[in-house]
């Protein structure tokens, strides 16, 4: 594949082709069900936040097990900011910005004392962050305070938050769809454009980054972090920095859940979550741009054609007989899969090279 | 402003029941090449991870540049102006010659997060010059010709040259070399020899870790001897060179080299 | 708060810390020969409840007395969990020992997912009564009430303890096991045999968890195919907060998380329960970075 894409022209040919792919994929999707498209919309969603924990666990080395906590903040920022809940009703400029911002607070409050920390022993710390944050969603709609009898609803519990405004641009709303020459598009399609600009926004900011001073001061650090300390570089900080971009890339694709879907409930931030994105992120070649990519679709994708290809009636077709839940079987496919890779490819699908060489020249 | 541009007083660092380094004292003039020199394990290398703040000292203090150097953390070493070389080559393998050298950069720089990922311009411009330092410096050490390859592929000398120009990159005031030139043929050794004199009079003060006692009697002004975690001696090379402590300390050891002046 | 209640919750701390500190033991004796979170641990406890519940209810159908049938079911939940152990190490795990550090975390947590989806397929999704052999009646001790069932759990698992810690530290299979967590190569070379050694790690550890699984399944009554998951984590942050790789630590860590949590449910909430377990972590290793009996690793330049 490589060598295919060395030549500039072919480069660009497929650069072409991939954008023209991406601007008529919703379309396609949409013949099939607009439940599709969402499947894409979630994909996207998944593309940032892979990203974004890429730079902390792929690039600066840091085993983050709570990730999901920092979607959840972004995703209850929107929900509370904007729907019936509280009767607030921001738009998206502010909720966008105040999520990803209060995001990356949490990542730096969360960081800041735990960053000396070995590395099994962060990734225990930050799972438990993440747990304490849904504990918290579930549980903080019936605060009341010491002495004070009145008991207030912050986070609706466990039911979670319904009735969230959505994308809103100048007082027109995505979710009705529009017309262009004809051509209806559905509210979803118009997320999809959307997700997709943030999705891009995001490969170019993790691009940048990894092209920095900072990024080299990452790689550095990774690759000997005592050299990287008699060379001057503050480690608490930059460690610091990738985890509160990390934590940004986290909120702000939070917002955009939140506005997608219309609800949100504690449920959707798990550990599980969080162990998903970490897969995406291991599955796919940690540290590399496209594999991170390559491994958000692959798994946010997967299990839903597995679905579709296990799914009851195909099943009766075949065997006459349902004979396993496609549930069960979507997830047994799934984790033998992510067994399997990296049975066959411990560095993942797709690493940068430079990433595969030293991560197996790792062990001593 | 003193004739010294470092100084340690007392420094002792135990290990356990090593005591690694006993009340060491040695003061370095400006501008000068001093070496540090002394048997296997007679605690050189420990004397630069506790200058660099890798270690923290048990007893003793540092003062550089007049002002007393308080290593909390190895970070702000490099800051006020000292850095170094590893023993066993710590170089970043998978980045680039380039790069290496760029990262040394990294602490007269100040890019944040918000510059690099906007690409604003005087995030442009910091790059760009740190390009272009680091670039000169692989020029000052001969490697300009290799800045593309990754540094794990060069040749042994040219990782230890390397190591320097990353060093160098950080503007030091002084820089600390150990044992620069281990694993390097008599050519190589010469051309580092001719670079350390280059540095020493570009007005940096050079502190040398060598086992070659003829690259450190030819090339230094004033020399420590460390044994056993004890300073034996300090003087002019040919005043160490006679000491009878020293002699001693070398036989005992099993290393004749001193009184020959040969390299191993 | 009386100091009657303190001495209940004190009580009951112990119980559930006493499992735990076994299923703590089974993480930290894999991380400290492997550096591996074994993120599968969990599941396996689960399987041993549900082995053992499914053996029992056989054979006390079959007419054997119940607590003969607990033990036999019991017996055969610890064989199976070993088996489910040692075969994950080798399936799994072993191909990676010298693979980048996340690959046999990832396939860990790729174990078990399949390992939960295996339980659904052969147990179901239901809650499962666990039958009530061992009489759950309260016994009261002065002020404070425990039942028999309670006081069974605390003794095996010291026994339990007990005899682990024996075998580790004055067996030549203990030694083996040492010397291996200390240095693979070393041990090599000294003529252990490092798999064999693995892989009773993983029997020994497996077994452990099993038990455990059986006591929190008689103790709440229930066992179901999701129950692995919380104790899991749980015991594995009490692994992490004893210092893990340690099994002091590990005994320390689950002792402590059950105190905490039992004592701490006099001053808040119960919903907040689990938040405790994750806030205790937090500030133990904010103060002491390698855990409470942890040795500090020091990087040589
Ligand atoms: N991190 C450490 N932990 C324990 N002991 C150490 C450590 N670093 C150094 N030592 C001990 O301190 C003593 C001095 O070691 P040091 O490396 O400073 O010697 P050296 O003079 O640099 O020797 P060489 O010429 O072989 O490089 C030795 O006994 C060594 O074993
Ligand atoms: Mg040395």
């Amino acid at each position: 594949m490589n060598s295919l894409l060395q030549n500039k022209r072919n480069q660009i040919i497929a650069i072409v082709a991939l954008g023209i792919f991406l601007l008529i994929l919703p379309f396609l999707a949409g013949m099939l069900g607009q439940a599709w498209v969402r499947i894409l919309n979630i994909t996207l969603l998944y593309v940032m936040l892979a990203l974004g924990l890429n730079v902390v666990v792929g690039v600066a080395g840091l085993l983050d097990l709570g990730y999901v906590a920092f979607y959840a903040v972004g995703a209850y920022v929107w929900a509370l900011l904007a729907s019936q809940h509280f009767d607030l009703h921001y738009p998206w400029w502010v909720l966008l910005p105040l999520g990803a911002f209060l995001a990356a607070l949490a990542g730096l409050m969360l960081g800041a004392p735990v960053l000396k920390l070995r590395g099994d022993y962060l990734a225990i710390v930050t799972l438990g962050f993440g747990e304490i944050i849904r504990i918290l969603m579930n549980n903080l709609d019936k605060v009341s305070l010491p002495g004070g009898d009145t008991v207030y609803n912050i986070t609706n519990g466990p039911r979670g938050i319904t009735g969230i405004d959505g994308l809103n641009f100048f007082g027109f709303k995505l979710s009705k769809g529009i017309e262009i020459f004809g051509l209806p598009v559905s509210g979803l399609q118009l997320y999809y454009f959307v997700f997709l600009a943030f999705a891009c926004f995001s490969v170019w900011m993790v691009y940048n980054l990894q092209h920095s001073r900072l990024g080299r001061a990452w790689q550095a650090l990774r690759e000997d972090e005592i050299a990287a300390k008699a060379m001057g570089i503050n480690v608490r900080n930059v460690k610091l920095a990738a985890f509160a971009f990390g934590a940004l890339t986290g909120g702000l694709a939070g917002g955009l859940f939140a506005a997608m879907q219309g609800f949100v409930s504690p449920e959707s931030f798990g550990l599980l979550e969080s162990v998903m994105i970490l897969a995406m992120v291991v599955l796919g070649g940690m540290g590399h741009i496209p594999g991170v990519i390559l491994g958000a679709v692959l798994l946010s994708a997967m299990p839903e054609v597995i679905r579709y290809a296990a799914d009851e009636n195909v099943q009766q077709k075949v065997f006459g007989f349902v004979v396993v839940a496609p549930e069960v079987l979507r997830n047994l496919i799934f984790s033998l899969a992510m067994i399997l890779i990296m049975l066959y490819k411990p560095a993942g699908l797709w690493p940068s090279p430079e990433r595969k060489a030293e991560l197996e020249g790792d062990r001593v | 402003m003193s004739k010294f541009v470092f100084v340690a007083e007392n420094v002792t660092k135990r290990f356990g029941g090593v005591t690694a380094l006993d009340s060491v004292s040695m003061s370095i003039p400006r501008d000068s090449i001093f070496g540090l020199i002394g048997p296997n394990g007679a605690g050189k290398t420990t004397f630069f991870n506790t200058l660099t703040g890798l270690y923290q000292v048990d007893e003793g203090k540092f003062t550089f540049d007049e002002k007393p150097l308080n290593v909390k953390a190895p970070h702000e070493v490099a800051e006020v102006g000292i850095a170094r070389t590893f023993q066993n080559i710590r170089l970043f393998p998978e980045m680039s010659v380039l790069e290496n050298v760029m990262v040394g950069r990294h602490v007269r720089t100040k890019a944040g997060a918000f510059g690099a990922i906007f690409r604003t311009p005087s995030a442009r411009r910091e790059e760009r010059e740190i390009e272009e330092r680091s670039r000169q410096l692989l020029a000052y050490i001969g490697l300009e010709k290799k800045a593309g390859e990754k540094s794990r592929t060069l040749a042994y000398g040219e990782q230890r040259r390397l190591e320097i120009a990353r060093a160098l990159a950080t503007d030091p005031k002084m820089i600390a070399l150990d044992e620069p030139a281990a694993g390097m043929n008599a050519t190589e050794t010469i051309e580092l020899r001719k670079l350390i004199e280059r540095i020493a009079k570009d007005g940096k003060t050079v502190m040398l870790i060598e086992h070659d006692m003829r690259l450190v009697m030819n090339v230094c002004h004033h020399i420590v001897v460390l044994d056993y975690g004890k300073k034996i001696a300090d003087g002019t090379p040919s005043q160490v060179q006679k000491d009878p402590a020293v002699i001693k300390a070398y036989l005992g050891g099993a290393h004749a080299e001193i009184q020959q002046g040969a390299s191993k | 708060m009386s100091i009657d209640v303190l001495l209940q919750q004190i009580v009951n701390g112990l119980v559930v810390g006493s499992v735990y500190a076994l299923v703590a033991l089974g993480y930290t004796m894999v991380y400290g020969i492997l550096q591996l979170i074994n993120f599968a641990h969990g599941e396996i406890v689960m399987i041993g409840a549900l082995v053992a519940l499914v053996v029992t209810k056989a054979l006390t159908a079959a007419g054997i007395p119940p607590v003969l049938a607990l033990l036999l079911a019991i017996l055969a939940a610890m064989i199976v969990c070993a088996i489910v152990g040692v075969s994950i190490e080798r399936i799994a795990y072993r191909p990676l020992r010298s693979a980048p550090r996340l690959a046999p975390l990832i396939t860990a947590i790729g174990v078990s997912i399949f390992l939960q989806q295996v339980a659904i397929l052969v147990f179901g999704r239901n809650y499962f009564t666990f039958p009530e052999i061992i009489p759950k009646s309260p016994i009261n001790i002065g002020p404070i009430t425990v039942t028999a069932n309670e006081i069974v759990i605390l003794i095996t698992s010291v026994s339990l303890m007990a005899g682990l810690l024996w075998l580790v530290n004055k067996t030549k299979i203990g030694t083996a096991m040492r010397a291996t967590a200390e240095d693979q190569k070393v041990a090599g070379l000294m003529g252990i045999d490092i798999n064999k050694i693995i892989a009773i790690t993983f029997a020994i550890g497996s077994g452990l968890g099993a038990v455990a699984g059986v006591m929190v399944a008689s103790n709440y009554g229930q066992a179901h195919y999701y129950m692995g998951f919380m104790l899991g984590l749980k015991a594995f942050t009490a692994a992490v907060m004893g210092g893990i790789g340690n099994l002091w630590g590990a005994v320390a860590g689950g002792l402590i998380l059950g105190l905490v949590e039992n004592v701490g449910l006099i001053f808040v909430r119960g919903d907040y329960k689990d938040i405790f377990a994750f806030v205790v972590l937090v500030l133990v290793l904010i103060f002491r970075p390698q855990g409470l009996i942890g040795e500090k690793v020091a990087e040589r330049a």
